[in-house]
């Protein structure tokens, strides 16, 4: 059934208008098996399909197994689907590339390079000459706020800091899409509320698209446009669900009635059958 | 908090930080101790200096040996043929052990391979390297190989292996190839351990000596104290026992501060 309208979509937007930008990610029929050890199958992802329109903060939300960080590395190309396909930008993701960053949930900073050498990383690789390279790498270190330590080595920061430089580091690359994976997991929570206004700030002056994983529902409501509650076994989207909150976003929204609503509708969505299960 | 204990208290506790000057002396008094217990039982008399000559006679040696230049030419000897094996085993396990780590099939093909023959004893082989090898250099040189090399491959190879599967992703994602995972990523992620491994077995490639030195060499540390068995003189197995257990602590210190210059980012 999803396999048909989509594709019947796919054709009638062709034909009505072929300039129009497709969405900048499109997750079509995406399912995951792997076998377990005692050699069952276990489905991870069953048949996902969504997009995430241009611009758009998309944030996968849901319970530990339910497939989003998978997900997130089909996207990345880190990883393939057993069936279905995933395209960014118009292009088939056939591998992990450049025009899709990546923010681990673990520290991956290069630890033998400094901050500034982190962020040049990917635009080294590509060969881009020193005096570009510097501009880029010095616009971004200071819109995380580390221009004091962009010639510090990753030992000497904190965690918080070492997330915000892995934002510019995929930033730099200038990608189509941003990924990431519970990228403030690790962080204590004041460093985390810290971290999500950053966020907001940089994604507000750089306008990417991105695809947000978090178990944390506060979290999702505060950063996204658009929340995807995914359930698990088999891993799936259960549903989608638009933030009407007004950006510049604040802290104090938290206490907004719209807010409470909402994080009730997904708190039930996260929660729902579990009767059956205890 | 620590610092109100009192000092025996934090010496009793378990990983707590003490004064440099606490642990400087406590590794000093543990020399002064050994070198006590020597003196006291040799110049004491307690054990016959036939057995155990007395620190003042080895001291005779050392500077007898060195004023007809023959105590030089023994260092020499042994420092080359250390050395050449160390540097030849490390410029292969290097690479390899990093492949061993990095690529699952270079893994299966050698692993079990490699674990059988680092398991045997360097001993067993003398008499069969010297039957293909002959007496030279080059059969001393293989000795040292022989006793390093497969450690040091499994070592490496482990180092490779730890390396963090996200710091690959993340550079996956950031436009590197295959071939930049592995110089810019693998390689230097795996420098610190690596400079580890070279350095414990840098330590064991001084304990190969000898046995590399057992059989038909003719000088050497190894060798004088081999021939000074014969003639029961034991304040030249002394002393050839002290020189190489310096000259070890003298290539550890200096692999300790190539880690410290070369990689310093490390944690």
């Amino acid at each position: 059934m999803g396999a048909v309208t989509t594709m019947q979509r796919d054709h009638a937007a062709a034909k009505a208008a072929p300039t129009a930008a497709p969405a900048r990610l499109r997750v079509e029929e995406v399912s995951l098996h792997y076998q377990t050890p005692n050699g069952s199958t276990f489905t991870a992802l069953d048949k996902v399909s969504f997009e995430v329109p241009d611009e758009q903060f998309a944030v996968l939300v849901g319970p530990s197994g339910c497939g989003k960080s998978s997900l997130l590395y089909l996207t990345a190309g880190l990883a393939e689907p057993t069936s279905g396909k995933i395209h960014v930008g118009g292009q088939q993701v056939e591998g992990p590339g450049v025009d899709r960053g990546m923010v681990f949930q673990s520290y991956t900073l290069f630890p033998w390079l400094t901050v500034r050498q982190n962020v040049e990383f990917g635009l080294k690789r590509r060969g881009m000459p020193a005096r570009q390279r510097a501009d880029i790498v010095n616009f971004y270190v200071n819109e995380v706020g580390l221009a004091r330590f962009a010639d510090n080595y990753p030992k000497q920061l904190s965690g918080g800091m070492m997330q915000r430089v892995a934002i510019a580091r995929a930033l730099a690359n200038d990608p189509q899409i941003l990924l990431m994976d519970e990228p403030f997991g690790a962080l204590d929570s004041q460093t985390r509320l810290q971290m999500q206004q950053l966020l907001l700030k940089v994604w507000g002056n750089s306008k990417k698209t991105v695809l947000f994983v978090t178990h944390d529902i506060d979290e999702a409501i505060l950063l996204g446009d658009r929340v995807y509650v995914m359930g698990a076994r088999p891993g799936r989207i259960k549903k989608i669900l638009d933030v009407p909150i007004e950006r510049p976003r604040s802290l104090d929204m938290v206490m907004d009635r719209t807010f409470i609503d909402m994080k009730r509708e997904i708190f039930g969505l996260l929660h729902e059958g579990e009767e059956e299960v205890h | 908090m620590a610092t109100r204990k009192s000092l025996l208290n934090r010496c009793l506790t378990p990983k707590v930080d003490l004064p440099s000057r606490l642990l400087l002396s406590a590794s000093t008094l543990c020399w002064l101790l050994v070198i006590g217990l020597w003196a006291g039982l040799s110049y004491g008399g307690v054990v016959p200096t036939m057995f155990l000559p007395t620190p003042g006679a080895v001291l005779e040696t050392a500077l007898r040996l060195t004023r007809d230049g023959s105590l030089a030419q023994h260092v020499w000897a042994s420092v080359e043929v250390v050395m050449i094996g160390f540097v030849v085993s490390s410029l292969v396990a290097v690479p390899l052990g990093l492949l061993m780590g990095s690529f699952r099939i270079v893994q299966a093909f050698l692993e079990p391979l490699v674990n059988f023959i680092r398991y045997l004893p360097v001993t067993s082989f003398v008499p069969l390297f010297i039957l293909w090898i002959g007496i030279g250099l080059e059969q001393r040189v293989t000795v040292i190989i022989f006793g390093v090399f497969f450690q040091q491959l499994v070592m490496i190879a482990d180092v490779s292996k730890g390396v963090s599967k996200d710091l690959i992703n993340a550079s996956y994602t950031l436009g590197s190839n295959r071939r930049d995972v592995l110089f810019h990523v693998l390689g230097p992620a795996s420098l610190p351990g690596v400079l580890d491994t070279l350095r414990v077995t840098m330590g064991w490639a001084w304990t190969y000596l000898v046995v590399a030195e057992l059989v038909a060499a003719n000088s050497g540390l190894g060798y004088i104290s081999l021939k000074a068995m014969r003639g029961f003189q034991v304040d030249v197995i002394f002393l050839a026992i002290a020189i190489i257990g310096l000259l070890g602590l003298m290539t550890d210190q200096l692999f300790r501060i190539i880690r410290l210059k070369v990689a310093s980012w490390a944690q």
